[in-house]
């Protein structure tokens, strides 16, 4: 359970040196081969695969599939009719409330699903970089839905209770809830680094704690909760805390996804360029060999999570101060938290893996309630599919043996 | 620099082993920290009043009569009580011994009788109700923390257990409305909970997918399938195929009479009974049979259990499938007993508690019950408490299995050691 994601590393005993010593044409080679190297083919297979597992639980739960099944000897024309009406309409919604919309009459309305998608991606993309990030230091962080929470709280709180200019209201907001995260998962790093205590265990109970503080705060007028108010709420976060539009009123895109690209480059360089990054891989390969080598292990736990904590805090000011900004509520996470180690899994926890994972399942959601409804089909059958790519994913060989590919190397 | 004393060194450089060491001294401080905690409670929130205590159902042999007492004053002699405790448990640590169990139990015990004598002021708490209610709200945790107990005890992480939980309560609902008999819904949980083991078998087993990954996958799958039945078939036919016979309470004739403990554990559904012996059943198989001691030898050292001819893979695969009947089967309690019909999501994440249980009660059946138990206990006084109107916020309540289990992991209460193999796929070879 030490590297859950890092199946696909290279082992550290590969000398960096070994290397031929130009490097100049290795990098696109390197890129050309991870692209059509067999762990992407497994990648479109496993995609390709659960969505057709989606499109036989579609089809089961179809009235007229079903009805016409009763006669298919009779007139088997009906049924496949059926049949392909309920598949076809189903990825043809999805479609529409996800990239282009066919239907639309302007312009504007037709490429209105694609921002969607992306407003819909920013915090998937921000939260997966939180749970990646720790992957990569060989930690587990499935506590995304607390950070959230308390992220969002705390960035609401700073929202609707100051009284500040425009842009420093707004950065100040984003500021707080992202300490606010990177100090809830911090306490599963440094519980690890001191007593060895295990971060799945200690991330998932923080998430109930969370849940059990905010809305405790929420249902309490001298905390939380609106003036007057008897539901759990909060008050809505002032207009100059709240994030601006990016392409105009008539969308619904706002800053937040500019953010999440910006964390996704800092998470890059981070990783890839900086000398805690370094840490950080060396400590997710091998704990003991990084000890070894002088890196504190324990201090690059606690570090790893505050700033995986701060990156999922992200997505929850996203979502107070961007998408929802009618107040603080305990649902402000919106199942993004577990939604997070889906994109990290599926993004196999690099940040433009991660950027491309949390655009599709972007996509899968907005599409999803288009689909939902339009075509009457449950949003659930997102989840579905999702955690089946994530399965389909984690098992190379399973999808190898479907596909009957060549192995990749012998066993 | 190396002066520090073995007992509180934090094992800065050791985080990966699940191992604490015993620290004596933990007693104590939680006592204390308890005592000072309820000392609080009395002096800055204390109301002048009584509280009644219960006891009888009207049906008893004989019964007992209620119990009336000052609040304050009663509060203030558990608190002394309680210091007198925390005291014992000091002079045991100064003399280097353990703080032994009966004062554990005697200091809780005390200790919450104080906290409900605070907690109900003015009003009457119905005892009895209290605790049938817990066991009641308790017996998905304990089936479910039985499921993680035997999975993990032969090295498969269970994260899925919630997973198994929400499939037997939908396979209970749909098979039990369908066929028109609990027992045959029960049945249909079990099976549920079996296909959800079958997943987390067929990636963490046979293709070596980290297991906590499969497990988490696994339950995002099982809300997703459930959640897309219950809206697609099971709402629009709720009738038909939501519609579920329910357990009705089986009082069993003697034992059910006993004042105070046989309202409480002798008159309930059959499924509770199935639970007292299925306890049993597992606590006895696991430590006292071969095949028990075969499930722990994989999922303490394959390699060693390999080495002497036990199949580790086809040990693990059996005893998972069981793991997955059992926890199903908690789930079916959602369906048949609690509420009669399926609804989406509506295990609320028990089987997260039930993983803390497996923990607190450190991987053994017994403890795992009992924290399961103290679980049902704290989420059913918080809304018995919520009923009568105390002042305790109803939030806290529902948070402390969860802080508690955060204290359990971090060593500060007990010590936590998980089999030694957990989570390891095994290749032979």
């Amino acid at each position: 359970m030490s590297n859950p994601a890092g199946t696909d590393e290279r082992p550290p005993s590969e000398p960096e040196g070994a290397e031929p010593e130009e490097q100049q044409p290795s990098r696109w080679h390197g890129v050309l081969r991870e692209i059509t190297s067999s762990s992407a083919m497994v990648a479109v297979l496993s995609v390709l695969l659960a969505i057709a597992f989606g499109s036989i639980l579609i089809a089961v739960t179809d009235e007229e599939v079903r009805s016409t099944a009763g006669y298919i000897f009779a007139a088997p024309g009906d049924f496949f009719n059926a049949l392909w009406d309920a598949i076809w309409g189903a990825y043809t919604a999805l479609f529409r409330g996800s990239i282009y919309n066919t239907r639309a009459e302007t312009f504007e309305q037709a490429i209105r699903p694609l921002t969607e998608t992306a407003k819909f991606a920013a915090p998937l993309i921000a939260a997966g970089l939180g749970v990646g990030l720790a992957f990569r230091a060989g930690m587990f962080n499935i506590g995304g839905r607390g950070q959230m929470l308390m992220a969002g709280a705390a960035s609401g709180w700073v929202a609707y209770q100051f009284d500040l200019p425009g842009f420093v209201h707004l950065t100040f907001a984003i500021a707080v809830g992202m300490a606010a995260g990177a100090l809830w998962a911090g306490i599963a790093g440094l519980l690890k680094a001191r007593t060895g205590a295990h971060e799945v265990i200690v991330t998932i109970m923080l998430n109930y704690v969370a849940y059990y503080l905010v809305f405790f705060a929420l249902s309490k007028q001298s905390l939380l909760q609106a003036p007057g108010s008897f539901n759990p709420k909060s008050l809505p976060a002032k207009d100059s805390a709240i994030m601006p539009k990016l392409l105009g009123d008539q969308f619904n895109l706002h800053l937040g996804f500019l953010l999440a690209l910006v964390a996704v480059a800092f998470t890059w360089w981070l990783l890839e360029r900086s000398s805690l990054g370094f840490r950080i891989r060396a400590v997710g390969i091998n704990p003991p060999a990084a000890k070894a080598s002088g890196i504190n292990v324990g201090r690059t736990y606690t570090v790893v999570m505050l700033i995986a904590g701060a990156l999922v805090g992200l997505a929850g000011a996203n979502q107070v101060l961007g998408t929802v900004t009618s107040g603080v509520t305990v649902d402000l996470d919106a199942g993004i938290g577990f939604d997070a180690i889906t994109v990290a899994l599926l993004g196999r926890s690099r940040p433009l893996g991660i950027l491309a994972a949390g655009l599709l399942f972007g996509a899968f959601k907005a599409g999803g309630f288009a689909m939902q409804a339009s075509e009457n089909i449950p949003v659930d059958i997102v989840l579905v599919v999702q955690s089946l790519i994530v399965l389909f994913i984690a098992a190379p060989p399973l999808i190898r043996a479907i596909f009957r590919l060549p192995a990749q190397e012998a066993k | 620099m190396s002066t520090t004393t073995a007992a509180s060194v934090p094992l800065d450089e050791t985080p990966l082993a699940g191992v604490t060491t015993v620290i004596d001294k933990k007693a104590p401080v939680l006592f204390g920290a308890l005592t000072i905690g309820l000392l609080l409670l009395v002096l800055l929130a204390g109301e002048s009043g009584d509280t009644t205590f219960r006891l009888a159902t009207g049906t008893d042999f004989f019964e007992i009569p209620e119990i009336t007492v000052p609040s304050i004053a009663t509060t203030w002699l558990m608190v002394a009580i309680c210091a007198l405790c925390t005291a014992w448990s000091v002079r045991l640590y100064l003399a280097r011994r353990r703080t032994p169990m009966w004062l554990v139990v005697v200091f809780a015990l005390m200790w919450m009788i104080g906290f409900l004598t605070w907690a109900a002021t003015g009003a009457t708490i119905p005892v009895v109700g209290l605790l049938a209610g817990s066991l009641a709200l308790a017996v998905p945790l304990v089936f479910g923390a039985l499921g993680g107990v035997l999975g993990e005890r032969a090295g498969v992480v269970n994260i899925a257990i919630d997973g198994q939980l929400l499939a037997g309560a939908f396979a209970a609902a749909l098979v039990g409305s369908i066929v028109g008999s609990t027992w045959a819904g029960v049945g249909a949980s079990m099976v549920a909970g079996m296909l959800v083991a079958l997943l987390l078998g067929l990636f963490a087993i046979n293709y070596f997918v980290d297991q906590v990954i499969v497990g988490v996958v696994l339950n995002v799958l099982v809300i997703g399938l459930t959640s897309f039945m219950f809206t697609q078939v099971l709402a629009p036919n709720a009738a038909d195929l939501n519609h579920p016979p329910r357990f009705e309470k089986i009082p069993i004739p003697v034992l059910g009479d006993i004042p105070l403990i046989g309202p409480i554990f002798f008159r309930q559904t059959a499924i509770v009974y199935v639970l007292y012996i299925t306890v049993a059943l597992v606590t006895w198989a696991l430590y006292r049979t071969k095949w028990g001691l075969r499930v722990r030898s994989v999922g303490e050292h394959p390699k060693a259990a390999d080495t002497v001819g036990i199949k580790v893979n086809a040990t693990r695969w059996r005893t998972i499938l069981l793991a997955g009947a059992i926890a199903g089967m908690g789930g079916a309690f959602y369906t048949l007993v609690s509420v009669p019909q399926f609804n989406r999501e509506m295990t609320g994440g028990a089987g997260y508690i039930a993983l803390a249980a497996v923990i607190f009660g450190q991987w053994d059946p017994i403890r795992a019950t009992l924290a399961a138990l103290l679980f049902g206990f704290a989420s059913n006084l918080q809304g018995v408490l919520s009923v009568i109107g105390s002042p305790v916020p109803s939030q806290f309540m529902l948070m402390l299995p969860y802080v508690v289990t955060i204290f359990a992991v971090a060593g500060l209460v007990g010590k936590s050691r998980a089999p030694a193999s957990v989570g390891i796929p095994y290749r032979k070879g």
